[in-house]
């Protein structure tokens, strides 16, 4: 790394990336090798020793403690303090270097406001000053775009750049090839573990991806125009709550039909999840009403739901979806289990089971030493290879896919789009969730974007990223339009540029 | 479950609540004002109910006659209750709420009072105030080992078993030595013995930190049984008779009426518990130790990607938490009685209700622990006067306000995010 240089470290998941970032930040010791900082070893034992010599990190997950003040967040564990071995907080002091860091990066943050208060994209801004107010050289930033918007995106990516003038180097974590290319000075591409290559960000696309998974891989989803058929699943006056009782979704009406992707966008957190939820019968509906072919489903059991022809992947694999410690064996019958050929009476049929286990593996490719290996022990990919191969194994009316592709390697995620597009093309009505906007773009006949619990807009796949990325920041391109205020929308760095930053036209 | 007509599209109503948490308090207190009006109005007799401000029948006294007390007091309950359910903005909610069950349990005691036999129908305020202090000393003290605990990401459940153990050590080592200090230090120790195995079984072993409570709790009742039976019954003089601190009045503030006798001429540990409430709550939110301490319980892995060690700052606290536990067991025996089996009876769990009750602050808990040490009080005093209230009933008083307490006015609070779970690095 030289100094004020801009370095990307590109990599499929599970690649080694953040493994090799913590290890330099001292979270995790180092099997072999030593780490050179201007040209002295360093061999940090704790995160303390890394922040000595220079070392900050900003974490995909941040590492806020969420009831505190920005300002405590920033002086936790290097503490300005007073009376001497009591050590009394000096919060003036702590106020005052935040809001110094602030004005000289141009990042603006409150110090006194509370941390779970305030937008993701803020927080973010927080970890940055948090490093910055530690005097660090090297800033090692890990997947920081994971979880803003466009707007978000580009205002980082301008802050980036000022901290580069003034002569800080950054290692920027990614996979997102458009952002590389806009911002890297040097690229460094991570495959199992190893460097198989370094490149400047003037190679081209293909030639990243290549590296990357080792292999060529098609970034666009090949797809035909969608031939819609009859609705599907149709919401109207949906109004659900979330887990605090704070309104998520507050009326929607949507309608999906047979043979078409219609994709939901939206920036994490404005009620895509409660919304689907409720369609699944996990969480009560307050107001509206669900219809899947016609018929009301509201109050049905999420068996039922199921057992109506509705595929669901769920948005966190870790928490619904798998049950970890089962066999992949078991895990492919969860939603069957009772009934023939896998289940009759109170017994089980293992060897249906495994049977129709070993098919599945091979059809949906996924990659394991055997059926009776624990979930578990599968890389992300494979973990959500094995959810979709179960839901894909009944004949479906409606396929409900959310975030069907978080934390998944390239070569997983172009299977997986391949499959969703196959499901369409037989008929089934897909309602597809996601945060990630080149996923929306890429399978979706229709996008609508979600903000702040209402769909705000419903536009084609052909629609400019940037004005999808607009509407994902609560702006309607028409003013007048009721329902939506561009008061709150962070985009103080002007108008968006022309080419954003992850723009997939190009490809 | 009824399927609706395709066309019956009527939108469910929705729930936006009417009887929000404030009403349904509000509801209750209603409840309580009309039983004070109707129920202790009509037991109530027409005598004057006297609370002297002395320890007994003499000196000046507040008088009042027992019927129109009940139905006066009884009415700003009602009154109370109206208004929070009538929708009374949320700043005046706390205080109009605790005026109002001021009111009932005024109302109540005019009641009491003035039925009591002749002779006996006063109630003593500095007796009152200065038994709720010294009944709830092993409380706050109790409560103050589960902030230390709980406000850095371990639960602690083993309050009773430190204070039992601080308490049979202090009683121990202070006979042996014949030495109030001694015995002081020896408490702590004891106490900090059980959360050493706490702090080492959870933090270190990762054993769930609740279980590892009740054992703690088991083996400290076990160990101080069958040592008591062992040395402390057969020969209590020179095992059992630890010197008891006397009480220390301060000067000016102890002529302070009723307040001053009540609380400026208590023994050691009523002022040293008053100040740890202090030292902690200032310490927690206002040092370098309560900054870190709160961000270890909140989300250690922040605090740890910060430098913060927080396996060392958890061992620490639980130690220390012993400590302050094991005081507050000497609250007994080296203040009140000698050493009986089991002789901390569930205060512990008390503790650890007024803890959650505090929502996890040391003053909240300070202020949890006087509650309940007045129910406590409250109970005895009734059943000194003959209440017509069966002793039974009495004796749960303070359990039952304990239920309420914690299940009715607390309502949903929020535990240290990362309270009961181990750390585990990487």
């Amino acid at each position: 790394m030289e100094p004020g240089e801009i370095h990307a470290l590109l990599g499929e998941n599970g690649a080694g990336k953040s493994t090799l970032m913590n290890v330099l930040y001292g979270l995790y010791q180092p099997d072999e090798g030593e780490i050179l900082v201007d040209g002295k070893p360093l061999q940090p034992r704790g995160p303390a020793d890394a922040i000595a010599a220079g070392i900050g990190m900003v974490h995909q997950h941040f590492m806020l403690v969420p009831v505190l003040t920005v300002a405590e967040n920033v002086m936790l564990g290097a503490e300005q303090v007073r009376g001497g071995i009591v050590g009394f907080l000096d919060r003036r002091r702590a106020r005052r270097e935040v809001a110094e860091v602030s004005a000289r990066y141009n990042l603006q943050v409150d110090p006194d406001a509370t941390i779970e208060d305030l937008p993701v994209g803020i927080q973010q801004r927080v970890e940055i000053v948090k490093a910055l107010t530690r005097d660090v050289d090297l800033l090692i930033l890990d997947e920081p775009t994971a979880v803003l918007t466009p707007q978000e995106t580009e205002e980082l990516l301008t802050v980036m750049r000022e901290l580069k003038a003034a002569g800080r180097s950054i290692v920027f974590i990614t996979h997102k090839l458009g952002e590389v290319k806009a911002i890297a000075d040097r690229v460094t591409v991570i495959r199992r573990g190893r460097t198989v290559g370094t490149a400047t960000p003037e190679a081209s696309r293909d030639e990243l991806a290549a590296l990357m998974v080792g292999r060529t891989v098609r970034l666009t989803v090949d797809k035909q125009p969608a031939t819609p058929g009859e609705p599907v699943l149709e919401l109207s006056g949906l109004v659900v709550d979330d887990d605090r009782q704070v309104r998520a979704v507050d009326g929607v009406d949507l309608s999906v039909r047979a043979g078409e992707v219609l994709g939901i966008a939206g920036v994490q957190g404005n009620g895509q999840t409660e919304l689907v939820e409720a369609v699944m019968g996990l969480r009560p509906l307050l107001a509206g009403s669900v219809q899947l072919g016609g018929e009301r489903i509201d109050d049905w059991s999420t068996k039922e739901v199921l057992r109506a022809g509705v595929g669901y992947v769920p948005e966190d694999r870790s928490v619904d979806g798998l049950v970890k410690e089962l066999s992949i064996a078991e895990n492919l019958v969860l939603d069957l289990y009772d009934r023939p050929p896998f289940g009759r009476g109170l017994a089980l049929r293992p060897e249906a089971i495994k049977k129709s286990a070993q098919e599945r593996i091979a059809q949906f490719d996924v990659r394991t030493p055997s059926a009776e290996a624990a979930v578990g022990t599968l890389s992300g990919g494979n973990q959500q290879k094995v959810i979709v191969a179960r839901e894909l194994s009944r004949p479906l009316k409606l396929l409900i896919a959310a975030q069907p592709t978080r934390g998944v390697d390239v070569g997983s995620i172009e299977f997986i789009h391949s499959r969703v597009i196959h499901e369409r093309d037989a008929g089934t009505a897909v309602l597809l969730v996601s945060s990630e906007l080149d996923e929306v773009i890429g399978l979706a006949d229709r996008i609508a974007v979600m903000y702040r619990g209402r769909i705000i807009g419903i536009v084609g796949p052909d629609t400019p990223r940037e004005e999808i990325g607009l509407l994902m920041a609560g702006i309607t391109p028409d003013p007048a339009d009721a329902g939506a205020n561009g008061a709150t929308a962070g985009t103080d760095g002007g108008a968006p540029s022309p080419s954003g930053p992850g723009s997939e036209d190009e490809a | 479950m009824s399927t609706m007509a395709v066309d019956d599209v009527a939108v469910a109503p929705v729930n936006e609540g009417f009887w929000t948490r404030a009403r349904k308090t509000g509801l209750v207190l209603t409840a309580l004002g009309l039983l004070a009006v109707l129920l202790f109005t009509t037991l109530a007799a027409s005598e004057p109910a006297r609370f002297t401000l002395s320890e007994d029948a003499s000196g000046a006294a507040l008088k009042i006659n027992g019927t129109v007390g009940a139905a006066l007091f009884g009415v700003v309950a009602l009154a109370a209750g109206v208004a929070i359910l009538a929708g009374l903005p949320k700043r005046w909610f706390t205080l109009v709420l605790g005026v109002g069950l001021v009111g009932f349990v005024v109302s109540f005691l005019c009641w009491q009072v003035s039925t009591a036999p002749a002779g006996q129908n006063f109630m003593p305020l500095v007796n009152i105030v200065r038994g709720t202090f010294i009944l709830a000393l092993p409380l706050i003290f109790g409560a103050l080992a589960g902030v230390l605990c709980e406000r850095s990401g371990v639960v602690n459940v083993a309050i009773e078993g430190q204070l039992l153990m601080g308490a049979f050590s202090g009683a121990l080592f202070g006979s042996l030595s014949g030495n109030l200090w001694v015995g002081l230090v020896a408490a702590a120790v004891g106490g900090t013995f059980i959360s050493l195995l706490l702090a080492v079984f959870a933090i270190r072993y990762l054993v769930d930190q609740v279980v590892m409570g009740i054992v703690l709790n088991l083996l400290a009742v076990g160990i101080t049984g069958f040592l008591y039976e062992r040395l402390m019954q057969p020969d209590p003089a020179k095992y059992n008779s630890a010197p008891h601190f006397s009480n220390w009045e301060i000067p000016l503030l102890s002529e302070i009426p009723v307040l001053g006798p009540a609380l400026f001429a208590g023994n050691i540990f009523l002022y040293l518990g008053l100040l740890l409430v202090l030292v902690i709550h200032i310490g927690l939110f206002r040092t370098r130790w309560g900054l870190r301490t709160r961000s270890v319980g909140e989300h250690p892995t922040a605090a740890d990607t910060l430098g913060v060690r927080v396996l060392r700052l958890r061992y620490r606290n639980v130690l220390l938490a012993g400590a302050v536990a094991g005081i507050g067991g000497a609250s007994y025996t080296l203040a009140l009685f000698s050493f009986t089996k089991n002789m901390i009876g569930g205060k512990g769990f008390i503790a650890l209700a007024a803890l959650i009750f505090g929502r996890w602050s040391p003053t909240g808990a300070l202020l949890a622990a006087l509650f309940f040490g007045f129910a406590d009080q409250l109970a005895t005093y009734l059943s000194a006067i003959n209440s017509a209230i069966p002793s039974q009933f009495l004796a749960m008083l303070p359990y039952l306000a304990t239920i309420l307490a914690v299940a009715g006015l607390v309502g949903r609070v929020r535990a240290p995010a990362a309270d009961g779970k181990p750390y585990i690095k990487g």
